[in-house]
């Protein structure tokens, strides 16, 4: 399966990339983790994207890494669309003081835009 | 994200501290108290009873051990009223402070099943809220679904104002003081 996944910065994030790395060395996926600048995050580009390089090449996975400007939300759907992928994978779901899950402005677009299937990692 | 909640500027305040005791409109005795932790077992058993179709947003959680985590932070760091029948819990509301500033609290309200519509819920909103002003809370929020209408009326009628309607879920602001 020709997989996106989106980092965002957030903890979230660093389990969505853990869980569809893995999942793409067992099911085979083609995978493209896509930086997201516009999102509104601590760390710095660059330190996510080592990252990100840093858990792909562990797991042996060739993986392509991008950089994506603009908005997060629009532009994740927009190059899942354009550039015919099976599967948008984001991170979400905070919790609240009260432990209520509350799903960030990015992931809410993705599930209510995207026209490929989403899996929200939590 | 809680840095710019937006709140009312004017206090919604007077609201009656527990204990408050009434006939529920199934007439039944219902007294509603401040938590004492010796009840946490009672409380506990509540949720156990809970059906999952009444959950909202991820709470309350399932399974034992996860419900005892769950409010063992409720109870510990945050205000709590409990409503009674006898010696059963028949519902619960709390606010819990936010993490980052401890000056602005969320606010949950859960009545069993059994219970709801019975004039209890309101109530316990009205206890908890003043509770919450005897102890000097300041700012209240809270999240919910928006097909929710009968808890969206219950919190306009105590004060709440929607402060951010661009989510999945409302958000509504009070506050105390």
């Amino acid at each position: 399966m020709n997989v996106l996944l989106g980092i965002a910065g957030s903890d979230e994030s660093d389990d969505a990339l853990r869980e569809t790395v893995d999942r793409a060395v067992e099911a085979g996926d083609d995978l493209t983790a896509a930086i997201l600048e516009g999102a509104d995050h601590d760390r710095s580009a660059d330190d996510l994207e080592s990252q990100a390089r840093e858990m792909i090449d562990d797991a042996g996975l060739d993986a392509t890494i991008r950089r994506v400007s603009g908005d997060p939300g629009s532009e994740l759907v927009e190059i899942a669309e354009r550039e015919g992928f099976d599967r948008l994978v984001i991170g979400g779901g905070q919790r609240s003081p009260m432990g209520k899950i509350q799903l960030g402005s990015i992931t809410e677009f993705v599930l209510l835009n995207a026209q490929v299937s989403v899996t929200l990692v939590r | 994200m809680s840095g710019d909640r937006i709140y009312p500027d004017e206090a919604t305040g007077g609201f009656a501290a527990p204990p408050l005791s009434f006939e529920d409109r199934e007439g039944r005795e219902v007294e509603i108290r401040a938590f004492e932790p010796k009840e946490l077992d009672a409380v506990s058993e509540m949720y156990a009873d809970f059906d999952p179709a009444d959950r909202a947003q991820g709470i309350p959680p399932t399974g034992e051990d996860r419900i005892e985590g769950w409010l063992s932070t409720l109870v510990e760091e945050g205000l709590n009223v409990v409503a009674w029948h006898g010696e059963r819990a028949a519902g619960h509301a709390t606010l819990v402070p936010d993490a980052e500033n401890g000056e602005t609290y969320e606010l949950a309200i859960f009545v069993l099943q059994e219970y709801q519509e019975a004039g209890i819920g309101s109530r316990m909103m009205e206890c908890l809220l003043g509770h919450g002003e005897a102890e000097g809370v300041e700012r209240v929020w809270l999240t919910v679904e928006r097909w929710n209408r009968a808890a969206v009326s219950l919190y306009e009628k105590m004060g709440f104002e929607t402060s951010n309607a661009e989510s999945f879920e409302l958000e509504m602001s009070l506050r105390l003081h």
